[in-house]
């Protein structure tokens, strides 16, 4: 997913369709590359989770996968609170063992 | 089918502490007083605790919770500066599933008489979108968290 | 002030082979395969200390200048999925200077026409100022293009 995300084209078009769903065509319109360009990327998206299309006649409609993003952000935000009560409790150990360590028995 | 899927983030926290960078350190550095923070989860029963402070040093800790699930955290150590930093890379286990692999970075600053600490985790998930809770609906503002973290992730690399 | 600093980067790395994600994994796991096209820089010194391609195993390996500055790379293995991923551990030193610490994640996925799309992420810890993440992707993508020469010469001998 990440590496969906490196590309700064990758990421525009991501952020338009945070807006909504949007047609292959509305995508590469604000941007300066050919629309086979543009699909290639479409594609990296897809394969990462990220996007989903559909092809309705001749129109093919993308929008953003948000509960793939959704799963990774929560992956994250578990981690970080794990690790936020790991240093609560640390202040808690050092408050209770106030004294300095002797010296070269740091390692 | 099995999907194989990783995902990788990046991470940081800081924390003051009113004491010392040298006992700070030791806090990480000392299996009884490590022992003593990092391992602690209610009424779950920890196994034994191995832990080898140095470089290619192995830590290990298995704790069951009480639905019977193992939660098994394995680390080796990568660099250990002496009250400055210490790097391993880490992952955890639920049962035979591992669900993440990690490089952690702990880096103690000296401020005023205290310290700051900053824990820098670049992870990776691995398919972690095949665990049925984890597919809820999704809001714009977790989204927008992510892209966020992933913005900052880019511009450093 | 202090002389140590940690940077923090992930590099990202893309490459499609028109060879089965099988073969392309087999390139990563096998000594042989990675003597010929995984060590950098063809005049230079290169091998294997020790070679352990399983989960929990390490491998060690050198490389440098004929006369220069030798690199160490030890590795561990940390999760392996076979013909799909590969996630490791390293850490590069020279003459006792840790350079940088790092995860590595190698994805091995189905490409078009039977090829395989390799993706590698590299998140890393640069220390000190020895290392910078331009030289690992550089680097990298010096030798996926090895690894593209090697996966083709493979298919002609065959």
């Amino acid at each position: 997913m990440f590496q969906a995300l490196a590309d700064p084209t990758r990421r525009l078009m991501i952020e338009r369709l945070c807006d909504g769903p949007a047609s292959v065509s509305e995508l590469a319109a604000p941007l300066a590359m050919t629309l086979s360009a543009v699909v290639q990327h479409l594609a990296v998206l897809e394969e990462s989770g990220l996007v989903r299309s559909q092809k309705q006649g001749r129109v093919r409609t993308c929008q953003v996968d948000t509960q793939a993003l959704r799963a990774a952000e929560r992956w994250i935000s578990e981690r970080r609170a794990l690790w936020e009560k790991r240093f609560d409790r640390l202040a808690a150990y050092l408050a209770e063992n106030p004294e300095e360590p002797k010296e070269g028995s740091e390692t | 089918m099995t999907e194989r899927r990783v995902t990788h983030a990046t991470f940081t926290i800081e924390r003051r502490y009113e004491a010392s960078v040298a006992r700070v350190f030791a806090a990480w550095a000392k299996p009884e007083a490590k022992q003593r923070w990092f391992a602690c989860h209610g009424d779950w029963m920890p196994g034994p605790y191995e832990f080898d402070f140095r470089v290619g040093g192995r830590e290990h800790l298995s704790t069951r919770d009480t639905d019977g699930v193992d939660h098994i955290y394995d680390a080796i150590y990568q660099d250990i500066v002496p009250g400055e930093r210490i790097i391993y890379a880490y992952q955890m286990q639920l049962d035979t599933r591992r669900i993440s692999v990690s490089l952690a970075t702990v880096e103690f600053r000296a401020e005023g008489d205290g310290t700051r600490l900053v824990f820098t985790e670049q992870a990776a998930f691995l398919d972690g979108y095949d665990r049925p809770e984890e597919r809820e609906i999704g809001t714009r503002a977790g989204l927008e968290n992510l892209a966020c973290e992933l913005q900052r992730q880019t511009a450093t690399a | 002030m202090s002389d140590y600093s940690v940077l923090h980067a992930t590099i990202v790395v893309e490459r499609t082979y028109p060879a089965s994600p099988k073969r392309v994994f087999a390139a990563w796991s096998n000594k042989e395969a990675l003597l010929s096209w995984a060590l950098p820089g063809d005049d230079w010194v290169s091998g294997y200390e020790c070679f352990d391609f399983r989960v929990g195993g390490n491998d060690r390996s050198y490389f440098g200048p004929p006369g220069g500055e030798t690199y160490l790379n030890d590795t561990t293995y940390l999760d392996i999925v076979p013909d799909a991923r590969i996630v490791s551990a390293g850490a590069m030193t020279s003459a006792g200077k840790r350079f940088s610490a790092g995860l590595m994640t190698v994805e091995f996925q189905p490409a078009g026409n039977g090829g395989c799309r390799l993706v590698m992420t590299e998140q890393s810890a640069f220390l000190d100022g020895h290392d910078l993440p331009e030289n690992h992707e550089a680097g990298w993508n010096e030798m996926l293009e090895k690894l593209g020469n090697h996966l083709g010469r493979q298919q002609a001998a065959a």
